[in-house]
């Protein structure tokens, strides 16, 4: 989808602009982590995650990268962040673990980077 | 008539209500942040709000993308804290302003802002954690205000602009200043400062761009405005975008604004936290 004349979008490396295109991309995925918000959700993805990604019409890659926890795989296949912390929280993970799984950084390594910032 | 006293930034990581569950007050790597508020409590237990105006941005709780308003005002008797996915436990309802809720869509809606009215929202860490933050026991601390959430879409691109969000304030200041009722009302702006949690740039942090927003936005919003969004998102880390709400309480506050604290620290969670407050001329 090409949107002359909205294309504002400049290169920032390692950012995805999460925008109507991406937004299409991943609707299933993100609605599916949106209803992680309630326990009996959670409950059944956990007791069959294939049945429950079926149930939400999520596509192969959707799939593949939930199977593989691949964050980074999950926001190219038009996951937003916002949603995906819910399925984070489903794994126990931190923001700070999320960080490193995208980052090739340990959990450990990651927070001494966010220090050296300071 | 209605007046504004001032306005109050934060912060809204999730990480800080866990922070505050445990009463991590004196922990070394939460000392520096909760050093922050003392002078907020103070000037808020001298001048007592009856009204707060929480505007923040919702992360999947109260809205999901099938309708995603840019900008929704609560118009509720009660707001719903609720689980968002990580079965952390919820906080009591916070008691909403109704009459003051729709005297500013009225208002805002005249000044031809088309905004979303929720009669119905769940809110989330960013419109609790803060209120938490200000008025510790929240919310059944003994001058809990009551309160109208706004808030703004940052979740999905387009976002509003800088300059959208600081005219979306004025407006804001002047359906609040002609309520017809002697009360003195708060301002909140939640989120920011810099971060990113997603990509390979997750943990991107920017002292400098901060400071610089930070100085800019007690004398100078206007500046901001230059802005780009995607100059926002480059510089200030693709959830940093939530300076739009600071943006949103700025322009409420007029002109004439006296700094009467701030605090800024590295990291808490993946995040710059800030947090300022600004008191409006009497």
């Amino acid at each position: 989808m090409d949107q002359p004349g909205f294309d504002v979008h400049i290169d920032i490396p390692g950012t995805t602009i999460f925008d109507g295109k991406q937004a299409m991309k991943g609707y299933a995925l993100n609605k599916m982590c949106y209803e992680f918000n309630k326990a009996e959700n959670r409950e059944a993805f956990k007791a069959d995650p294939e049945a429950w990604m079926e149930k939400y019409g999520l596509n192969e890659q959707q799939k593949q990268a939930i199977r593989d926890s691949d964050i980074l795989a999950m926001i190219e296949a038009g996951g937003n962040i916002y949603y995906l912390a819910k399925l984070a929280g489903i794994f126990k993970l931190s923001v700070q673990d999320v960080g490193g799984m995208q980052t090739g950084r340990t959990t450990e390594e990651f927070k001494k980077f966010l220090k050296s910032q300071a | 008539m209605a007046k504004i006293l001032g306005g109050i930034t934060t912060s809204h990581i999730p990480a800080v209500g866990n922070a505050i569950q445990n009463e991590l007050y004196d922990d070394p790597y939460w000392k520096p942040f909760f050093d922050g508020y003392p002078k907020v409590h103070a000037w808020i237990a001298e001048h007592k709000p009856d009204y707060c105006i929480n505007i923040y941005n919702d992360h999947g709780l109260g809205f999901f993308l099938d309708q995603m308003p840019t900008f929704a005002i609560g118009a509720a008797h009660e707001y719903r804290n609720e689980d968002e996915g990580w079965g952390l436990p919820s906080l009591d309802p916070f008691p909403g302003a109704p009459e003051l809720s729709w005297h500013i869509i009225e208002s805002m809606v005249a000044d031809e802002f088309d905004i979303t009215s929720c009669q119905e929202l769940a809110v989330d860490h960013g419109f609790v954690v803060p209120m938490q933050l200000f008025w510790p026991g929240a919310p059944h601390h003994p001058d809990m205000p009551r309160t109208v959430p706004i808030s703004a879409n940052t979740v999905q691109h387009p976002i509003p602009t800088l300059k959208r969000a600081l005219a979306f304030g004025r407006a804001l200041r002047k359906a609040l200043l002609s309520f017809p009722e002697d009360a003195k009302i708060v301002v909140l702006g939640t989120g920011g400062l810099s971060h990113q949690l997603d990509g390979q740039r997750a943990g991107f942090i920017n002292k400098e761009f901060d400071q610089y927003c930070l100085d800019n936005i007690v004398h100078n919003p206007d500046e901001l405005t230059k802005i780009s969004r995607l100059e926002l998102v480059e510089k200030a880390g693709a959830q940093g975008t939530e300076f739009l709400m600071w943006m949103m309480m700025r322009g409420a506050l007029g002109d004439d604004v006296t700094e009467i604290t701030r605090n800024y620290h590295i990291p808490i969670s993946n995040t710059a936290a800030g947090t300022l407050l600004l008191e409006c001329a009497a």
